[in-house]
């Protein structure tokens, strides 16, 4: 076996190859002379950024800023409630991924409704839903589909095993969302500054570079894409600081050992087969044109939404109000406000009794920020 | 959620792939890029194969981040 491969990702961590990248970035950010605001899309580049203590090392006047990338984040609170509200109907199995476990719904979560006995059930991949819905037949199975471009072809070719087998009781609540149009909805909003983009590696490795053009070519703004290790995420920002120094502005790929301009066509094809784009809602910044993905027609069979649990689930908030109150969630997935600056971050929220989405899943930028920075960030 | 974990293909069969990953063997589809072989390495994602991982293009990058150090250091060494 390659020794190369089996540690690749410990090259990408390489300290002395990291300090001179730094050196690099240091030089740019020098020449330009001015305050840089980068975004990192991406909650697992988040997470990694806060692991890595990247944002510390970085030199002044240049900002991270974290962006709309945790999927379970940026769900529409209604969204999140009816879900939570179908478990109470009996004939339902809710199978789901761990991250949605905590998320606060506007009167309970699915952990504490799976305590009170709920049939909720956590699965690791799509498949494992189907095979749930295979081995309970006179149960109706609904998996709330969440997640971005790199998650989303999943679902889909779950579905099409599902269609195959002919498995009727099986069902997806989709709240899929896309990152290229969520990117031209922040900076058409325009309420931060953003110099650059840190654009996801994964969502990338299925849409490619060339998804992104509109972010370079419509608002003049850089977007380069990058992996994951610290190695990664720092040439990204020194590709991102060298193309301002360079006035240029251009979709850029630094993780080319997973993707390319074009994307991975068959992923993208079973996507566009099964799924359609619509209009869809996000926490904090509204409702985006094209950047959601819901059942295609032809699979309606399979929408959950069609469904009699759901629609009475509806029925029963009708009159409630979905929002968690006092939660500037919202503004820190806009990049409006870092998370410490929400003034219930680390006092009346805490990942143990989370008040808002950001701060219970796993690649949340308060939660990233509470268990790797608080400390750096708060003295 | 977005994170994706390498791992090595040990056996391919149909829509199915064996893989190991950080010492342990999981079933995952392959749907999403067919044309995979056993021996290549793929980033896992939820239960499926998103992608392979090119060693050609990681060497290539891990080399232009060599020649970016050494244009430093030697920067800082004639400054
Ligand atoms: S710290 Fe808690 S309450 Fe504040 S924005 Fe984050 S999740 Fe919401």
């Amino acid at each position: 076996m390659s020794e190369f491969m089996a540690n690749i990702n410990e090259r990408f961590r390489d300290p002395s190859l990291a300090k001179q990248l730094l050196e690099r970035i240091k030089r740019a950010v020098q020449t330009l002379q001015r305050p840089i605001n980068l975004m990192e899309v991406c909650g697992t580049h988040t997470v990694s950024i806060s692991r890595n203590g990247i944002r510390q090392i970085l030199p002044e006047g240049l900002k991270l800023l974290s962006g709309p990338g945790c999927p379970v984040c940026v769900t529409a609170q209604r969204d999140i409630d009816i879900i939570i509200e179908v478990v109470n109907n009996e004939q339902v199995i809710l199978t789901t991924y761990g991250d949605m476990m905590k998320v606060p719904g506007t009167v309970a979560n699915l952990q504490e409704a799976k305590a009170l006995g709920r049939a909720v059930q956590v699965v690791y991949s799509p498949l494992d839903a189907l095979k749930v819905a295979t081995e309970n037949p006179d149960k109706l199975v609904i998996f709330y589909s969440v997640g971005f471009e790199t998650t989303a072809p999943m679902a889909a070719a779950t579905l099409e095993l599902a269609a195959a087998q002919g498995v009727r009781n099986f069902k997806i609540y989709s709240v899929h969302k896309l990152v290229p149009p969520a990117l031209e909805g922040l900076l058409s909003a325009d309420e931060v500054k953003i110099d650059g983009f840190i654009l996801p590696g994964h969502v990338s490795t299925v849409v490619g570079g060339e998804a992104y053009r509109p972010v370079p070519e419509k608002y003049g703004v850089p977007a380069v894409i990058a992996g994951f290790e610290p190695l990664d995420i720092l040439l990204g920002i020194e590709r991102l600081v060298t193309q301002l120094v360079e006035g240029r502005a251009t979709v850029e790929n630094a993780y080319s050992r997973a993707g390319n301009w074009e994307g991975n066509q068959v992923a993208k094809q079973v996507l566009a087969e099964f799924f359609q784009p619509v209009d869809a809602e996000w926490r904090g910044i509204g409702v985006i044109p094209g950047s959601g993905l819901e059942l295609a027609d032809a699979y309606a069979a399979f929408n959950a939404r069609n469904t009699e649990a759901i629609a009475e689930a509806e029925q029963r908030l009708v009159g409630l109000k979905s929002e968690i109150k006092g939660c500037r969630c919202g503004d820190v997935l806009k990049g409006v406000i870092l998370p410490y600056e929400c003034p219930l971050f680390g006092k009346a929220c805490t990942p143990s009794r989370a008040i808002g989405p950001c701060m219970v899943s796993s690649e949340g930028s308060c939660a990233a920020y509470y268990k790797y920075e608080r400390h750096r960030q708060l003295v | 959620m977005c994170l994706a974990v390498p791992a090595k293909v040990t056996e391919i069969n149909g829509f199915l792939a064996k893989v190991e990953i950080y010492g342990n063997t999981r079933e995952v589809g392959i749907r999403l890029v067919p044309d995979v072989q056993v021996g290549d390495w793929v980033l896992i994602h939820a239960g499926f194969a998103l992608e392979k991982i090119d060693e050609e293009r990681a060497r290539e990058t891990l080399k232009i981040l060599e020649e970016m150090a050494e244009l430093v250091e030697r920067e800082e060494a004639g400054a």
